[in-house]
């Protein structure tokens, strides 16, 4: 028995999120006393799959295959599910994250097994069977979902919980995957990443703002406070329609989800479809002239002042702070 | 080019949100139900564009009971051909993805294509599974889908960027923002929509992995801790010593 995490590198470093699925993937091995195994497909340098360790992995199987470097999501479930064969695991975890969402759901059907999708919190177990609580209706409630398969995949949600680093490290095995080329269907023409920016899913911190900044001329009172916290920048729905700010920026029902520490929204009212996709944040702080605005009610400080000048404020105040800390 | 777009039916984004028999089941009192927005404005929209360009046929597939007529006649008169509903309640997505592999095995589709997460259960399930059930290639989070010689080319949203990347058909595709515009109905395709086919087909034996056991609402609503527009300095103390976020 075992519990496998799948882990993602990306340029050269395990993703975050990778490092959250691992944690939660060693917490379940631990209730269940038994051990925590990762897969890495595709090349990466072996001493920084050992810092899996730190987070309570004992063994790294690692597909070095070149040919695994992208993403394929047919190849990737056989690599993976054959991996959780080499490992008997019963239970195989994965970050809801782009990749993660997409190859879960495979797995599943590969392995038979239920699955879980974005959960919040570890699971719990009894006897076989494991109930794992999960966010429905874009966050306006949870729902537990009960899996009583023999074989169970569950995808964790993104800064859902913290992982607590020890000391550990873990030993790095070769894994063969045994794919041949027709287990390959996608060819990689290129890849278009914003760079110098962090990626806004992955963010621990991000500044947003929306109509309320009146232009894309306005919109260093978000950035130079981004820059200053390492934050990610995002914007609301009207903002990207107008091109003020990049679609990739765009946060709510039909953009992106972000479950930040900290989300500051500035200038944005709060409309149900934005909230949608922040309504996993840690911390909402939100800067609005009116008073009225519905995102005040999902937020948990708030400032009601314009932005043009609270947000000069807010940034000589955390300079001050920084400079002390 | 024939291709499949399943289709599900969920609460409308404004819809009050509670539930009934001990915290059990969705309470649908007084809600709305809407076609999923990215099987409809993204998913369906592109494959209708696609067909009108290329030529061929789009069939949308939705999995339960007769109360959907009102969605699947809404997708007929955006520009699907013809219609097929599994009568069946849709309460786990492996049981969902099992009954659209089984009618996409019956007809030869060389494109599949569904929306990325419903607005419900928001777990971005059926379109990968459906996938696995077909040994077929998938590509999720699409915002670009172009078709050329039995190619797709397309571009998919990585963490901090986008991937251009192409696969042969037949090919499974999760749609999201970017890939069309939605479409409001004209009156032609809604007066056209009603005699096209919409054939009902009973459910296969598939079995199901997963059930809830139990909903639950949020504890509370947050309660908003206003500070004053003068003293910012108090929102920075409150973010380092009570939120302890930086």
């Amino acid at each position: 028995m075992a519990v496998l995490s799948f882990v993602e590198v990306s340029e050269g470093k395990i993703k975050k999120a990778s490092v959250e699925a691992a944690y939660y993937g060693s917490k379940t091995a631990e209730a269940l006393g038994t051990d925590s195994v990762a897969v890495v497909l595709g090349e990466a340098n072996a001493e920084e799959l050992a810092t899996l360790g730190q987070v309570g992995v004992k063994k790294v199987l690692h597909a070095a295959d070149a040919k695994l470097n992208h993403f394929d999501s047919r190849a990737y479930t056989k690599a993976v599910a054959a991996a959780a064969d080499a490992a008997g695991a019963d239970v195989v975890v994965l970050s809801f994250n782009n990749n993660g969402k997409l190859l879960a759901p495979r797995l599943s059907v590969k392995l038979k097994a239920g699955y879980v999708p974005g959960a919040v919190e570890l699971p719990q177990f009894n006897g076989g069977s494991a109930s794992v609580k999960k966010n429905v209706f874009s966050g306006k409630a949870s729902a537990t979902f009960t899996v009583a398969t023999g074989k169970k995949v569950i995808s964790v949600n993104p800064n859902s919980l913290s992982p607590v680093r020890g000391g550990g490290s873990a030993t790095v095995e070769t894994f063969n995957a045994a794919l041949t080329d027709a287990d390959f269907n996608v060819v990689v023409k290129g890849v278009d990443k914003v760079v110098g920016e962090i990626p806004l899913t992955e963010a621990e911190l991000v500044v947003s703002g929306g109509r309320g900044l009146k232009g894309p001329e306005n919109w260093h009172l978000v950035t130079d406070l981004a820059k200053e916290l390492g934050a990610a920048t995002a914007c609301s729905r009207a903002v990207a329609d107008v091109d003020w700010r990049p679609h990739h920026e765009h946060v709510g029902q039909t953009g992106l989800t972000v479950r930040p520490n900290l989300y500051i929204a500035v200038g944005i009212s709060g409309a149900i479809q934005h909230l949608a996709g922040v309504n996993g944040s840690k911390v909402i702080v939100v800067v609005n002239t009116d008073p009225e605005a519905p995102f005040f009610k999902a937020a948990d400080y708030g400032i009601v002042g314009d932005a043009f000048e609270v947000m000069p404020k807010v940034l000589e105040e955390y300079r001050k702070f920084k400079a002390a800390h | 080019m024939k291709i499949l777009v399943p289709i599900a039916k969920v609460p409308d984004t404004t819809s009050k949100i509670g539930f009934t028999d001990g915290n059990t089941k969705f309470s649908t009192d007084g809600v709305t139900f809407i076609m999923n927005p990215t099987d409809e404005w993204y998913a369906l929209v592109r494959a209708c564009e696609l067909k009108e360009k290329q030529g061929g046929e789009v069939v949308v597939i939705h999995v339960g009971g007769a109360d959907a007529e009102q969605i699947i006649r809404k997708a007929l008169a955006i520009g699907a051909d013809r219609a097929v509903r599994v009568d069946a309640d849709p309460t786990d997505a492996y049981f969902v993805a099992a009954q659209i592999a089984e009618h996409a095995k019956s007809e030869n589709y060389d494109l599949i294509i569904t929306g990325k997460e419903t607005i419900d259960y928001n777990s971005f399930q059926v379109g990968g599974m459906v996938a696995e059930l077909l040994d077929l290639p998938c590509v999720a989070l699409v915002q670009k889908l172009e078709i050329e010689n039995g190619v797709a080319t397309m571009k998919r949203e990585i963490e901090g960027g986008t991937e251009t990347v192409e696969v042969k058909l037949p090919l499974v595709v999760c749609a999201q923002k970017e890939l069309a515009e939605a479409r409001i109905p004209n009156m032609k395709g809604i007066m056209g929509a009603r005699s096209k086919p919409l054939a009902v087909v009973a459910a296969n034996g598939a079995e199901k992995l997963t059930a809830v056991s139990t909903y639950s609402l949020p504890e509370k609503a947050k309660e908003v801790k206003l500070i004053d527009k003068d003293n910012v300095a108090e929102l920075i103390r409150l973010l380092h010593e009570e939120a302890k976020v930086i």
